[in-house]
């Protein structure tokens, strides 16, 4: 019964969307403003629908009731609670109804958030997000239905994916689909303000804390993502260059992009037809990413070939909205008032650098992604764009994007002394060299480009802490050297200023854990229980291995000690090899032992009949940075959004920092 | 400076990051593509040894052999021809004889094949969709067969998850 309601809820849903869109037309033609509480109550109506919807899948999945096809394919009663909860969004058509979800709650929160925007540009906003939730609606209901039942009942599930029954896929796709997802609403907002033949400072004043929300949550969704792919493949890898990866490291290069623009137009009110624009591409790389993922055209030509009508009901979705975005783009965009111009050095023209190179290198992720898919497609051939590629495409891109962070930091609005600049940023840069040439003393062994980012990411935190150090001392008659002002105008910074320092020093924390990857070592070997392996520093020994029984797998388990070279412990680690019967399907879960952020990777491979395992261990110096160094950024992000200006909507009063809404242009 | 000497910054600012990018591209694409081959193409064509390539097939049954040090001879067949591979390393948790698998690594003379990587697929029922189509060339692979029906297969969550191919092993 519960199931059925559900499924009847997701029809309201489709309904009640359709409302939304139309209503803000409606009200448009009529000229009757009230028409438009509708769209905001049909807004907050699709939400509970969705909401209810995915509230019974849960309770299917939970239940184990296996009546639900959905259910069937995909849990086990043998399995534990958080997997059964997981599960839900462990396949194609839960995982859809969870993207529909935070879709239709971006639009609840856009209803609910009542003082900031002005009232046309939020209903004519929800009414294009409403549009993108009918159609995805329309797309579970007609070809993904997770409510199918099936007769007879079979008395147990066929399991959830072993590789998927792990914590990091609860957290991981919801996190990630709030950042794919959230972008819809920075979409919206492109598209209402282009219906509206209308931009402004208000309007990125309105669309930024959403892009900056969406953004942090990307950041925090790939970055877990990247974990769980890490500890789970049980190769030691964290970033594959794989398409599925890619899907998602696109929006956010683009969303990082945007992110930086926004401010451009809400400060200088210029970049105007840009920051549309990277709205609208943000979202369609979005759509792109769900397209690469769910239509199966990766994994395999046969999904389309079996069921046509998911793969092209997304293209179709894709055409839609990301043709029909441009089409409106290149129609009305000509309608929008242009900002003005301004002088190449200044904060606005290190942005707009920003952008170019953001821009370039999210287009050569692009290129290596789809590339093989079109050549295949044309010739037959069949190629593989691999690491080799984006090292040599995203890298040399992604270096002097890097370095103009803290230069676009230092450079004052308008017009900016290049001269200053480099005086101000002479001691990080200083600092870095020094650091990159101490490193390259010590590990002489590694590949060059490790110092190198080693340097890259010493100058990026350094130079944040400038500039809040910096901005604390005051410039000009300002200035002070007492340490207790200095502290006190530090923590009177508006939080934007503290969020950039923050997610500038987490690109470079993020940047110095990839380049210790470059002294990363490994070891491969047969052992008896007794034997050793020595990878880097550390000799691991094999204490036994010993068979377990978990819940639903049955677990072949090696134990080991971990010294380093002079023969003191420094821990345990364990890794084994599960075997889940539901599946037949055999998965490696590999042992981790953290020393500082530093990681010894025990990787189990098959026992052998005479009782010798065979071993894989990795040494990762500092790996864990990769990932903490993302947590940072996001955790910038956030404290961006606790900002006054962000919550109030208007200008800062008192501080004088931030520049009216009518900035004048600098000419 | 004139709004026209600015403009002309911008757009040669544009135009630099882009040539940049393009040619990053193209160099990129010549050196560092790898082109997935089948035992048959590999017999038919004349492939200079030392190209770095993807073989993909099923493991011909009764070819796996464990040589000390986890070094590991089997061998890669599309029922049409059949090329030894070399690897050393872990296999992947879903490699069995019998079934489709794809290597990555280089050629040597006499058509040996040198792996460095070795994928499987990641589900029990899912075929790397290389080894399906070359299959299916040589008529050997029946649509909607025991093997087949690998739609909705894909791990899900994935986002970010080992994508095409799912768990591998790298040397």
């Amino acid at each position: 019964m519960i199931v059925e309601t559900g499924h009847f809820a997701l029809a309201l849903a489709l309904a009640l969307s359709l409302v939304q869109t139309a209503m803000p037309i409606w009200a448009a033609r009529s000229g009757d403003p009230t028409l438009r509480q509708a769209t905001f109550q049909a807004a907050l109506g699709a939400f509970a629908c969705v909401l209810f919807a995915f509230a019974a899948l849960t309770w299917a999945h939970v239940t184990s009731d296996f009546s639900v096809q959905n259910v069937v394919e995909n849990s086990h009663t043998q399995k534990p609670l958080i997997y059964k909860i997981s599960g839900v969004w462990g396949n194609h058509e839960g995982s859809m109804l969870l993207w529909v979800l935070i879709l239709t709650l971006f639009g609840a929160c856009v209803a609910a958030a009542r003082n900031s925007v002005p009232p046309r540009l939020r209903a004519n906003t929800l009414g294009v997000q409403g549009l993108v939730s009918f159609v995805f609606l329309l797309f579970i209901i007609t070809t993904s239905n997770p409510f199918t039942r099936v007769v007879p009942a079979p008395l147990e599930g066929r399991d959830l994916n072993p590789l998927l029954q792990d914590p990091g896929l609860a957290i991981h796709p919801p996190l990630l689909y709030l950042g794919y997802v959230g972008f819809s609403i920075s979409f919206a907002f492109a598209a209402a303000a282009l219906i509206e033949g209308r931009i402004d400072a208000v309007w990125a004043r309105a669309v930024r804390p959403w892009t900056l929300s969406a953004w942090c949550f990307l950041t925090l969704g790939i970055a877990m993502g990247s974990y769980w792919a890490y500890y789970e493949l049980g190769w030691g890898g964290w970033w594959f260059w794989d398409p599925v990866e890619n899907a998602s490291l696109m929006p956010w290069i683009a969303g990082t992009a945007l992110l930086h623009s926004t401010v451009v137009m809400e400060k200088r009110d210029a970049l105007k037809v840009w920051t549309v624009l990277l709205a609208i591409l943000t979202f369609s790389l979005s759509l792109v990413g769900t397209f690469i993922v769910r239509s199966g055209v990766l994994t395999s030509v046969h999904s389309f070939a079996t069921d046509p009508t998911r793969g092209v009901f997304i293209l179709g979705i894709l055409v839609l909205f990301i043709g029909g975005s441009l089409a409106l783009f290149a129609w009305r965009a000509p309608l929008l008032r242009q900002g003005g111009l301004f002088a190449p050095i200044s904060r606005e023209g290190s942005l707009v650098l920003n952008n170019l190179f953001l821009v370039a290198a999210c287009a050569t992720v692009f290129v290596g992604t789809l590339y093989p898919l079109l050549l295949e497609m044309l010739t037959g051939d069949k190629i593989t764009v691999g690491p080799p590629f984006f090292n040599s495409t995203f890298v040399p891109l992604a270096i002097p994007l890097l370095l103009i962070v803290p230069f676009g930091q230092a450079l004052a609005w308008k017009r900016g002394d290049l001269h200053a600049a480099t005086q101000r940023l002479f001691f990080a840069l200083a600092l870095a060299l020094a650091a990159g040439l101490t490193v390259l003393a010590f590990h002489s062994g590694g590949p060059w480009m490790a110092p190198v980012g080693i340097g890259l990411g010493a100058y990026l935190i350094i130079g944040s802490v400038l500039e809040i150090v910096g901005r604390a001392r005051g410039y000009g008659a300002r200035r002070t050297r007492a340490a207790g002002e200095i502290a006190r105008r530090a923590i009177g910074l508006p939080r934007s200023a503290w969020g950039t320092a923050f997610a500038h020093a987490g690109v470079g924390v993020v940047v110095i854990g990839i380049a210790a990857q470059g002294w990363a070592g490994e070891g491969l070997a047969s052992l008896n229980p007794g034997g050793t392996l020595t990878v880097g520093p550390y000799v691991a020994t094999l204490d036994s291995v010993a068979p377990r029984k978990g819940p639903n797998y049955e677990e072949a388990g090696a134990f080991l000690t971990i010294r380093n070279r002079e023969g003191d412990e420094i821990g345990k680690v364990e890794t084994g090899r599960r075997f889940y019967p539901s599946r037949q399907m055999t998965v490696t879960e590999s042992g981790l032992l953290t020393i500082g952020a530093s990681q010894v990777y025990a990787s189990l491979g098959e026992v052998g009949k005479d009782g010798a395992i065979g071993l894989r261990l990795y040494y990762k110096p500092l790996v864990l940075l990769i990932w903490l160094g993302a947590v940072v950024m996001a955790l910038g992000g956030g404290l961006s959004l606790t900002d006054r200006r962000m919550r109030v909507g208007a200008p800062a009063k008192a501080k004088g920092r931030a520049l009216p809404a009518s900035a004048v242009p600098a000419e | 400076m004139t709004r026209k000497k600015r403009r002309l910054i911008l757009i040669a600012a544009c135009g630099s990051v882009l040539a940049l990018a393009v040619g990053l591209i193209l160099f990129a694409m010549s050196g560092s593509i790898v082109f997935f081959k089948s035992p048959s193409e590999i017999e038919a064509q004349a492939i200079p040894s030392g190209t770095r390539l993807r073989l993909g097939g099923l493991v011909q049954d009764g070819s796996l052999k464990r040589g000390p040090d986890q070094t590991i001879d089997f061998a890669v067949t599309d029922h049409g021809a059949t090329i030894a591979v070399q690897y050393k390393g872990l296999l992947p948790d879903l490699f069995r004889e019998g079934q489709g698998v794809v290597a990555e690594g280089v050629l040597e003379p006499g058509n040996r094949f040198r792996a460095d990587t070795v994928l499987a697929k990641h589900d029990e029922s899912y075929m790397p969709r290389e080894v399906a189509d070359a299959l299916k060339k040589q008529g050997r692979w029946q649509e909607g067969g025991p093997q087949g029906g690998p739609q909705g297969q894909a791990p899900a969550a994935s986002a970010s998850a080992g994508g095409t191919l799912g768990p591998r092993s790298e040397r």
